[in-house]
């Protein structure tokens, strides 16, 4: 793996359409974000952008478009990319430890057939520090809070060691302290060259947590610095409703069974 | 009793070919079951031992015999097959994956039970036995089907260990698993592969019907004792290895007795007592919590009402009979003398004479109580915003369970107040 150069894109979309049941959930979007920067992507409830990273990460088939990550295909970029789901989209009461789960994230770095090396064990121990959690390691993940578990996910994602990071909604059912520990983190992070994109839910402390944004609505509204595009018009048109004629489109498509290209 | 050593003895080839036949099944069905059960689809066990019966009944008729090395890749042809159904129908349809199931597992099993009698009809003597399919005889085997079960045994025992780290990650978080690199297609199907091998193993001396059972329930037993997945593989492993050894010996003393519902009736009933006794998730841990939770509220309201009585008159150590303090508070006869009785074994209060009095640990216990009360209260119309008249039952609860961390906590924030909404002073030291 040649090392990436600095001047190329974490992140390339292009004509990225992706539907659901033949309900498009994102059009044509297209995207370029530069490296090094934190990104918030926000936007109204049901407007992609959960969509638009599990996309990125393959995890959807796209009906269009394709992804490049610093300029490559996601299959041979692979491990310098990391992904944290959504919290809630596990079962926490599986039979594993804080540890085992960060661990995880070493996982594929190690390959199959390998065990976990006690250099491994010290690294996620490390990443548990980072965020807070080392006294938390043999805990079993069940009796964790909601903030707890974000963070053993985020160690997990730490122990990747990535150059570019996907966070699905970080900060849902955090508390504040929590949030805190997390933004501060992200931020060293990006200037330690580290990319890291972050779907986020609500409005607050946007101009403060994020200096890249994505505005999105089913379709791109807007993206760039978050000085130049965080507008009272931008806004409106991200969560204005103005894009109700769009969505009525897409459920046209669902209802019809259209396809969504020209066959 | 004779039974008892005959069988343990294993002096007879018979019963060892049986007990190590249902040891080799039980194992791997625990194994793979595990991660069955923790990915949530147990279902599947279940459709696929219904979809392998016409695969039995096939290979029995292009082999002519009972023939392990041809049943076992014609059976697993069929549970394939059926997996492939189901994610047809789930991708190409409406039909969600529960009712697909549903439908495909009844179709199999009636092509089965429908060529079943074709060759029960047609008079081939090598056909007897095959009947055991659907209800299990471990009897029934003999050396041939040793040497297969051992072969996908070890083979089952081997990926299972290679891949330990994969299956869990998986189970877990797939999204995760796919999104850094793991296979998680092929070892997908490698597991789907697993489960098929084990449930065509296991039927000849489990049965059709009764497969499902064993792949889930000794995981399921398994995870009311721990919450490491490793034991969990452990304590699964031997809960169904002893009940299959059971269901054998059972089934070996009354000889027209299928295997597989003893075997069964074993695992369940195991199943039934870690329900009731496990120690964190039991039953009746559960009931017993409560019933402690039930007198330490009932013992600390006696104390409480106590030190109550003794704030009156500022003096805290005066005897009190139990009709001044029923008179203050009201308490059913039996449960305030139980209380008084449980107080004075553990030192709260002393007796003299019928009468009751605090001892220093017990003005303390109910002072500790009276303060988080009125703290709680306070917390609530300051910082909750609820009227003053309705925090007291909130704070009646509160009073009993507060942490001392927390009540620290409560201290500093309301900066240790001199009085609750009710105008009351709040006792500290």
């Amino acid at each position: 793996m040649a090392n990436i150069k600095l001047n190329i894109p974490a992140l390339e979309i292009h004509d990225l359409t992706v539907a659901f049941d033949r309900k498009p959930v994102l059009w044509n979007i297209d995207l370029t974000l530069p490296q090094g920067k934190l990104v918030g992507i926000i936007g109204p409830n049901g407007a992609g952008k959960s969509t638009l990273i599990k996309s990125v990460m393959g995890l959807l088939p796209l009906s269009s478009g394709y992804v490049k990550l610093f300029d490559q295909d996601l299959a041979t970029v692979r491990n310098k990319v990391s992904y944290v789901p959504q919290r809630n989209s596990v079962d926490w009461d599986f039979p594993v430890s804080v540890l085992d789960v960060v661990l995880m994230g070493r996982y594929a770095g190690l390959g199959l057939f390998k065990k976990i090396r006690p250099a491994d064990k010290e690294m996620a121990m490390d990443c548990l520090r980072k965020v807070g959690m080392e006294n938390f390691a043999n805990r079993q993940i069940s009796q964790l809070s909601g903030g707890q578990q974000q963070r053993t996910f985020l160690a997990r994602s730490l122990a990747q060691q990535a150059d570019v990071y996907f966070m699905d909604e970080p900060f849902a059912g955090v508390d504040a302290a929590t949030e805190k520990t997390i933004i501060q983190l992200l931020q060293s992070m990006t200037q330690q060259g580290k990319t890291i994109i972050v779907v986020h839910h609500d409005l607050h402390a946007v101009t403060s947590y994020f200096d890249w944004l994505v505005m999105l609505n089913t379709r791109l509204v807007a993206h760039g610095a978050t000085s130049e595009i965080f507008t009272r018009e931008n806004l409106q048109h991200t969560y204005g409703g103005k894009l109700t004629l769009l969505s009525d489109v897409g459920e046209l498509f669902k209802r019809e069974e259209l396809p969504n290209r020209e066959m | 009793m004779e039974n008892v050593i005959d069988f343990f003895s294993f002096s007879d080839p018979n019963v060892r070919y049986v007990t190590l036949g249902i040891i080799f099944i039980m194992a791997c069905a625990a194994m793979v079951g595990t991660f069955t059960f923790l990915t949530k689809k147990s279902l599947l066990g279940d459709a696929i031992a219904h979809a392998v019966l016409p695969g039995i009944c096939v290979g029995f008729m292009l082999a002519g015999t009972k023939n392990p090395f041809v049943l076992i890749p014609a059976a697993f042809a069929f549970g394939w097959l059926s997996l492939l159904c189901i994610d047809f129908i789930t991708n190409k349809s409406r039909i969600k994956e529960d009712t697909a199931i549903g439908l495909v597992l009844s179709l199999f099993f009636a092509i089965g039970i429908f060529l079943l009698t074709i060759i029960q009809k047609n008079g081939n003597a090598n056909q007897s036995g095959l009947d055991h399919f659907l209800f299990g005889k471990a009897a029934a085997l003999v050396m041939g089907d040793i040497i297969a079960f051992s072969i996908v045994a070890l083979l089952l025992m081997l990926l299972t260990l290679l891949f330990f780290k994969e299956f869990t990650l998986i189970s877990f978080d797939k999204n995760f698993a796919i999104s850094s690199g793991v296979p998680v297609r092929a070892l997908e199907i490698l597991q789907t592969g697993m489960i098929v091998l084990t449930v065509v193993i296991g039927i000849q001396a489990v049965g059709v019907v009764l497969m499902a059972a064993v792949l889930i329930t000794p995981a399921a037993v398994a995870r009311y004792w721990t919450d490491n997945i490793k034991t969990m593989l452990a304590i699964a492993l031997l809960t169904g290895v002893f009940s299959g050894i059971a269901g054998a010996y059972l089934s070996y003393s009354a000889p027209n007795m299928p295997t597989g519902p003893w075997i069964v009736i074993f695992i369940s009933t195991l199943a039934l007592l870690s329900f009731f006794l496990s120690p964190k998730k039991g039953i009746i841990n559960k009931i017993l919590k409560q019933k402690r939770y039930k007198r330490q509220i009932q013992d600390e309201n006696v104390l409480k009402t106590l030190y109550q009585l003794g704030e009156k008159t500022n003096q805290f150590f005066l005897s009190q009979q139990e009709a001044s303090i029923s008179d203050k508070r009201f308490f059913a006869k039996n449960i305030l003398s139980n209380s008084l009785h449980r107080l004075m074994r553990n030192g709260f209060v002393t007796k003299q004479k019928n009468a009751w009095q605090l001892t220093d640990a017990g003005k303390l216990r109910g002072q500790r109580l009276v303060k988080i009360h009125r703290l709680w209260e306070l917390y609530l119309t300051t910082y909750a915003n609820i009227a003053p008249d309705h925090v007291h039952e909130d704070a009646d609860t509160i009073e009993h369970f507060l942490t001392p961390e927390l009540e620290a906590a409560l201290e500093q924030q309301l900066n240790f107040p001199e009085k609750d909404p009710h105008q009351t002073i709040i006792p500290y030291q």
